[in-house]
């Protein structure tokens, strides 16, 4: 059990991390707003966790400008899906367990 | 959510996320069954009204046509074409718009771009290679190839939308190489084909996420 719990990610616990994590494993990149129309979250509270996934060095951003437009998406790095997937199976450890 | 209290919840969520940023799943069933009957409507314009003696054996047809009457036939069933096809997309295009804006979410998301992209790449290859089948007089070739690309192109655009379009594209595909193999008919392989097989699957689809 107590292994289990060490697997447990404290970076991905929280419920917009989570999100954000699980769209970038299955897509290529995804953009600011579409994020946020998926995750059904406000710009502040989104930024605020992608910055901290950034910081972890879980994701990448990538800047650039579209019909004059700016135009940030994000994309998993090898290091985060390496620990996400850990952390998924953890979670599933822990479902056994109970 | 989000509390290691509750981890089902969580892989729930996730798998949830990660079928719908990746996936367009509003695609209307009721479109599929427009698209169908248009397809048949369009068969049976050309039934009765271009070859007039009402065959479906378009190939010994055109051949017994003198060339200048060949000419305007080509563009009349290229028109008919392009009728059903804009008909059956735009209604694809209105319905399932609707149905994102009844869910409160914008139609063109990442998923959905990807859906398109992939869909009208084997689609457009597909219908400038008619183009040039007809111009050639290849006539025999037309529908089959028409059924072929089409199916190619749900194959492809399967992996970024409802499952089974993928298999209603192997099903267009298997259409297509039948009409090849059984040359002649090409009518009832469109039928079968653009018609029937878009009824029944929008009507399996309809009852399964609409009704």
């Amino acid at each position: 059990m107590k292994d289990i719990i060490a697997n447990i990610s404290k970076v991905f616990e929280n419920r917009v991390r989570l999100g954000i994590m699980s769209v970038l494993m299955v897509n290529e990149s995804y953009d600011f707003n579409s994020l946020k129309e998926t995750l059904d979250v406000t710009d502040g509270n989104l930024a605020s966790h992608l910055k901290a996934l950034e910081e972890k060095g879980m994701i990448t951003v990538n800047k650039q400008f579209i019909d004059r437009k700016p135009n940030t998406s994000y994309s998993v790095t090898d290091k985060g899906i390496i620990e996400f997937r850990q952390h998924l199976k953890a979670l599933e450890d822990l479902i056994r367990e109970q | 959510m989000g509390n290691r209290n509750n981890p089902a919840e969580d892989i729930q969520a996730i798998r949830k996320l990660m079928e719908e940023s990746s996936r367009f799943l509003s695609l209307s069933g009721l479109s599929g069954v427009i698209a169908g009957l248009s397809a048949i409507a369009g068969a049976i314009l050309v039934y009765f009204w271009i070859p007039g003696t009402g065959s479906i054996h378009l190939e010994d047809y055109f051949t017994g046509q003198a060339v200048s009457r060949n000419l305007t036939i080509r563009w009349q069933l290229l028109a008919v074409a392009a009728v059903v096809l804009l008909v059956a997309l735009s209604c694809a295009f209105f319905l399932s718009a609707g149905r994102t804006k009844k869910a409160g979410k914008s139609f063109w998301s990442p998923a959905s771009r990807r859906m398109v992209i992939n869909l009208f790449i084997p689609l457009i290859a597909g219908g400038l290679f008619v183009i040039a089948l007809l111009m050639q007089y290849f006539v025999s070739l037309i529908v089959p190839a028409l059924l072929i690309f089409y199916g190619l192109a749900l194959v492809n655009a399967g992996k970024f939308t409802l499952g089974e379009i993928f298999y209603l594209g192997i099903l267009q595909i298997i259409t297509g190489l039948l009409a090849v193999f059984v040359p002649g008919y090409d009518l009832v392989f469109w039928v079968a084909g653009f018609g029937v097989l878009h009824i029944v699957y929008g009507l399996l689809m309809y009852r399964k996420y609409e009704a």
